[in-house]
């Protein structure tokens, strides 16, 4: 019944196949459940790396949104002060002479000793501290000034004890968090053994305590005092360029998709755009830095660091994103629509403007929003045009000099006062990534709400 | 401030205009007893438009000219050391003027002749904002008029605002264009004129790397972009060994074993890791990953430093993962059903078919996933930036610092830009290379993987 042929292959034979499976199948399912397991490996690596990146980020970033504060009662001795007089503006002097005058005034208020007013103040919890004048570093160098706009804003304040939050130097910040470790020798610490012990005292005593630090939100970066040192300027930059890249970005997206997919003929300079369309979008982003350097500043002599040029960079860098996209969401709309809207009359442009459009509209700003998140998040290009600069004020306008926020990111990890910025760098990142997640949601919300499947 | 409201005042007759064209539009089919051929607010647009394109056209060409008259009035009339001025020092006398015409004055003491220029630029000023005002207004209305009395009610309207709006769409879709050819314009330019100070054979092939400061006299630095490009290089390999047979294989999982929740999970958690900024990834490799390696190589006795191609090249590799799985996941669940059902019902296992069928009939999509992804790890900047150590060195040990392309287009073009001296410029020199070289692997991989996709469609 059965052939078994010359080279050993059994024709025919039932049993001896099933033999010849058998063998095999458990080597085979070995392998089937070996590759089984790499893909769960692989599953499992990729999940891993995330908890691993965000847990990191979380553990180092949220301590910093508490910080050493000081509670002080402070005295505004006007003996220990000695403001001089506001100037006023005489006749005949022009605006930019009594300017001058104004902005001198501010120097001398400035150069009053309000180191001493927190110096006598620290000395009341610290009777025995000596030198006394020591203490003064325990409160961030900047601070100073928080006490001069108090008594610039209301000069009734001088001679009156008031109640004050002053933020603490990072420095003691680092020592009171523990990130730095304690054991070390006395050389390799920024405060001094007393100085430490002072801290420690103090923190016992609760005039030291961890407050939520606002000033992360209200201030602006700082060299002087890295303890105030806040995001302010930096969300404000980010804030104005997302603003160009919704204004300019998206009209002109939106509209160059409607063009390429509801009016224009297939022709070659039609098929240049697309492919020219696809290629733009996987352009490194740094090239779109290169590009903004080159034109807009070289020139068109737009401001160096300003939101403007920042904002029209990553308009540009965006743009292909959103042509995309928003062309995905017009092809999801049937031509039946279409078709129905030209039947009745309608002109090719009532036709897109007045049907397809509006029931496009939620694809549209899904991608929108995406396009834009990724655009908050860049950083390479605007290091190209001179957003990486120190600003040390809130741009007012986009033409002003800001920085934003991933690039203050950049400055920040580079800041040599590791033990104190690695925190703080972490806590601008999670703000990052809250705006971002933020965004992301609100998109998948109204994708969720709108989405219509035909 | 009088620009402001020049523009809302355009704005707000704009709107009258269209008001206007309505109603006139009306008034005209009802007194010839014929139907229009467009609907009234066609009529109304049509006016508003004719109304506002002049009129906003000249203010635009004026924000243009102005400058150039303003630099004019100033220099005339000037004695001749002043006459000679340019550049910056001309901008600043501009300046100086400008705000004591304004009335806003300067802290010094302005000299006679600034004074008295600044006397002509603001009787100057004023004319020319009346002037000004006066020649908008006038196109506004004579383009209002002339279109009020072209209603007809055989008048085309609806033909011509579309083929406005028509205009305005190719003009915009012709922006992704311009950028393109801004970024090949400026970068070749840029790029040419860095070699007028340096040999391009000495650029390209140079195995030095070491630019110098500007400052420190001429450019006598050496540019060679060999070190880079083998940093690069190594970086890309490092991060595709990572990427590669994670993402392909996360893909694989969950295309064919994955329980459906599992893949709803899975999938949006792996995705997140695309959408956050590179400068994260930057920061995480400098103060996670970094030391890690480091200390892990320790207890193998490797030296491996905290900045390393490694380190850079490991968690690109992370970055990358997401971008890989997702598309070699769409091209996966294209492949269709019947084959892979035609495999299992011959009795080979799931592996097999997938190795075996699948795998292979998605191999091009594949491989035009992983191109992209190629051309995504070298053009990265800020992971390599924060954590790869910058050191332009040749050399092929991947536990050392290197630099890569990317990176030296950073240091070259943070801070002052200079456009005249080699330094800067060869930032551009390297731009261009970095393009070219992402452009080919781009123009490749979408090639590949729409043929790929017009064969299963």
């Amino acid at each position: 019944m059965s052939d078994i042929t010359a080279d050993g292959l059994v024709t025919g034979s039932p049993t001896r196949i099933a033999d010849v499976v058998a063998k095999s199948l458990v080597k085979r399912r070995a392998k089937e459940k070996r590759f089984r397991m790499y893909g769960i490996a692989a599953v499992a690596i990729g999940i891993g790396f995330v908890l691993l990146m965000f847990g990191t980020i979380l553990n180092k970033g949220l301590p910093a949104f508490w910080q050493s504060t000081f509670r002080l009662d402070v005295t505004f001795d006007a003996a220990a002060l000695n403001l001089p007089t506001r100037p006023v503006r005489e006749e005949g002097q022009s605006m930019a002479a009594f300017q001058q005058t104004l902005y001198e005034w501010q120097n001398q208020v400035t150069m009053a000793n309000w180191n001493g007013l927190i110096q006598t103040s620290l000395q009341k919890y610290l009777p025995d501290a000596k030198p006394a004048s020591r203490l003064r570093a325990l409160v961030s160098s900047g601070e100073r000034f928080r006490l001069r706009d108090m008594v610039l804003a209301d000069p009734n304040l001088v001679g009156q004890t008031v109640t004050v939050d002053l933020l603490a130097d990072a420095n003691v910040d680092v020592w009171l968090k523990g990130n730095i470790d304690r054991d070390l020798a006395d050389n390799q610490y920024l405060l001094s053994p007393d100085q430490r012990a002072w801290s420690d005292q103090l923190y016992e005593q609760g005039v030291i305590r961890m407050a939520f630090a606002t000033s992360l939100f209200t201030n602006v970066d700082s060299r002087s005092s890295p303890a105030s040192a806040g995001l302010l300027g930096a969300m404000i930059g980010s804030l104005f360029m997302m603003l160009i890249v919704i204004l300019v970005a998206v009209p002109i997206g939106v509209l160059a998709a409607i063009y390429l997919e509801e009016f224009a003929p297939k022709n070659r300079l039609t098929d240049l755009i697309e492919v020219n369309i696809n290629n733009l979008a996987a352009v490194p982003s740094i090239v779109f830095g290169l590009l903004g350097a080159a034109v807009f500043i070289n020139w068109m002599k737009l401001p160096l660091s300003a939101p403007i040029v920042g904002g029209l960079v990553l308009t540009l860098m965006t743009l292909p994103t959103i042509i995309i996209a928003t062309r995905a969401a017009l092809k999801a709309v049937p031509p039946s629509i279409r078709q129905a809207a030209l039947g009745l009359g309608a002109s090719r442009s009532q036709s897109v403007f007045h049907h397809v459009l509006p029931l496009a509209r939620p694809g549209i700003l899904t991608a929108t929003i995406i396009g834009v998140a990724q655009a908050l998040g860049e950083t390479a290009p605007l290091l190209l045009i001179g957003m990486s600069a120190f600003v040390a004020n809130v741009a007012t306008t986009p033409f002003e000099q800001s920085t934003a926020l991933p690039v203050q990111i950049y400055l920040w990890q580079a800041n040599e006062a590791r033990n104190f910025f690695e925190a703080r760098t972490s806590a601008a990142i999670i703000l990052l990534l809250a705006m971002m997640m933020m965004l992301n949601a609100f998109a998948l919300v109204l994708r969720r709400r709108f989405e219509r499947r035909w | 401030m009088s620009n402001y409201l020049l523009i809302g005042g355009l704005l707000i007759l704009m709107g009258v205009a269209y008001q206007y064209g309505a109603r006139r539009s009306r008034a005209v089919s009802k007194a010839s007893a014929k139907h229009l051929h467009s609907l009234p607010s066609h009529y109304g647009a049509m006016v508003a438009l004719a109304c506002g394109i002049p009129a906003f056209g000249f203010l635009i060409l004026w924000s243009f000219l102005q400058p150039i008259f303003v630099a004019w009035v100033v220099k005339s009339g000037a004695p001749p050391d002043i006459a000679a001025l340019s550049g910056p020092d001309l901008n600043q006398l501009i300046g100086r003027v400008t705000s004591i015409a304004s009335g806003y004055g300067v802290s010094d003491t302005a000299s006679a002749f600034e004074r008295e220029a600044a006397g002509r630029l603001s009787n100057f000023l004023n004319i020319v904002s009346l002037a000004k005002i006066v020649v908008a207004a006038c196109l506004a209305v004579g383009g209002l008029v002339f279109a009020l009395r072209r209603i007809t009610p055989q008048l085309r309207a609806r033909n011509e605002v579309e083929g406005v709006i028509r205009i305005v769409l190719i003009l915009c879709s012709t922006v992704a264009i311009l950028t393109t050819v801004g970024i090949v314009m400026s970068m070749f330019g840029e790029t040419i004129r860095f070699f007028s100070f340096v040999n391009p054979i000495d650029f390209f092939f140079g195995l030095n790397w070491n630019p110098r400061f500007s400052s420190t006299g001429g450019g006598s630095g050496d540019f060679g972009l060999i070190p880079l490009l083998a940093g690069t290089i190594m970086i890309t390999v490092i991060a595709m060994l990572v990427a590669v047979p994670v993402g392909l294989m996360i893909a694989i999982y969950l295309a064919e074993y994955a329980h459906p929740t599992v893949r709803t999970i899975a999938k949006p958690v792996i995705e997140l890791l695309a959408g956050i900024p590179t400068i994260v990834f930057g920061f995480f490799a400098l103060t996670a990953v970094g030391p890690f390696l480091s200390d892990f190589g320790a207890l193998f006795g490797l030296q491996i430093r905290a900045t390393s191609a490694l380190t850079a090249g490991v968690v690109m590799g992370m970055m990358i993962i997401p971008f890989i799985s997702s598309l070699s996941d769409d091209i996966i669940t294209q492949v269709p059903g019947a084959m892979r059902d035609g495999s299992l019902a011959l009795g080979s296992t799931r592996s097999e078919t997938i190795k075996k069928v699948i795998l292979p009939a998605a191999l091009p999509g594949i491989v035009g996933a992983f191109l992209l992804a190629v051309s995504r790890a070298i053009g990265e900047t800020m992971i390599v930036v924060m954590a790869a150590g910058n050191s332009p060195v040749l050399h092929a040990n991947p536990f050392e610092a290197v630099a890569t392309v990317t990176v030296s287009i950073v240091n070259q073009l943070t801070g002052d830009l200079d456009f005249a001296s080699p330094q800067s410029l060869v930032g551009f020199a390297l731009g261009l290379t970095l393009f070219v070289i992402t452009l080919g692997l781009n123009v490749v991989a979408l090639y590949i993987v729409r043929k790929y996709r017009e064969q299963y469609e």
